[in-house]
């Protein structure tokens, strides 16, 4: 799967969408009233395009090197990142871990939920409605598309984030990373690993 | 600390392991059902607490009485005639509580 071609032509824009012009209708009442500022605007999109994507890579590293932190992440997602000092807002979370046995994958079929104060703003391939309607049901076909090939005996686990929940996969520490310390540990745990569609390699 | 969204959700009606089925129907509306499990059976994977209800937030109202929130596994054999991945594949959703019934 491919991402679709991004860079912007400012002549090419068209005109904004119904919802852009609800967004910024909305944006500018809320001002006018008093009630949140176009700086606290910008710096909730900075944090979502820069802080939050840092997040997940960093508290799954963690429960790599931490047995007791796992243990708690994978029983309550939301009060073990909250113990550690992430601040999940309104994200209630799931941490699902692979295991030899068993690969998990996320998607939302209805719409693109994401753990956002996690991993940042979910991108295009998430949003789309290939991936959203093929996961479902020929998992191991997408993942093949990413370049993830499991064997038949390790068993496929789909999460559809259909309500209230949010997911993210704990992978398998891979070989060859004893000894390494959580940055280094972070820096494999890339967004698709923690979404399942790949594999962290040393 | 934040409360944790495993609160045990005490007048619920499944426990983990339990057989159901979510309910063939199709109301109109805002439903946070996806139409592919309806009518197929499966079993309590963990209940993750009491929620508004999405389908009454959806149009303005409070969502209250909160609902029952279980996730729920299904065997991918059972939900896709011709799943061609391995007998042992299976999908996880969120279903409310006025979903399920026992199979």
């Amino acid at each position: 799967m491919t991402q679709e071609h991004a860079h912007p032509h400012p002549e090419d824009e068209g005109p904004p969408s119904e919802h852009e012009i609800m967004s910024r209708a909305m944006q500018e009442l809320l001002e006018e009233k008093g009630l949140i500022t176009g700086e606290q605007v910008r710096r909730r999109m900075e944090l979502f395009e820069q802080e939050f994507p840092q997040r997940g890579s960093r508290v799954v590293a963690h429960a790599w090197t931490d047995p007791a932190f796992r243990k708690r992440l994978l029983e309550d997602g939301k009060a073990a990142c909250a113990e550690w000092g992430l601040d999940l807002e309104a994200d209630r979370l799931i941490a699902v871990e692979n295991t030899p046995q068993v690969h998990n994958v996320v998607v939302c079929t209805l719409c693109s939920c994401y753990p956002r104060a996690l991993l940042g703003m979910p991108p295009t391939w998430y949003k789309s409605e290939n991936y959203r309607r093929r996961v479902v049901r020929e998992p191991r076909a997408v993942l093949k598309e990413f370049g993830t090939v499991l064997p038949e005996s390790v068993a496929i686990r789909v999460h559809d984030s259909n309500a209230d929940m949010r997911y993210v996969v704990v992978p398998l520490r891979p070989a060859g990373t004893e000894g390494w310390t959580e940055e280094q540990l972070a820096s494999i745990l890339t967004r698709d690993t923690l979404v399942g569609v790949a594999l962290p390699r040393a | 600390m934040t409360p944790s969204a495993y609160a045990p959700a005490p007048q619920r009606r499944f426990n983990v392991g339990e057989r159901v089925r979510v309910k063939q129907a199709d109301p109109p509306g805002h439903r946070r059902t996806p139409a592919y499990v309806r009518g197929k059976e499966g079993a309590i994977e963990r209940v993750c607490g009491a929620f508004p209800n999405p389908e009454e937030l959806a149009y303005g109202f409070d969502g209250e009485p909160k609902r029952v929130l279980y996730r729920v596994r299904f065997h991918q054999h059972h939900v896709w005639p011709g799943y061609e991945g391995a007998p042992h594949d299976v999908i996880e959703l969120e279903i409310y509580e006025h979903w399920l019934e026992a199979a």
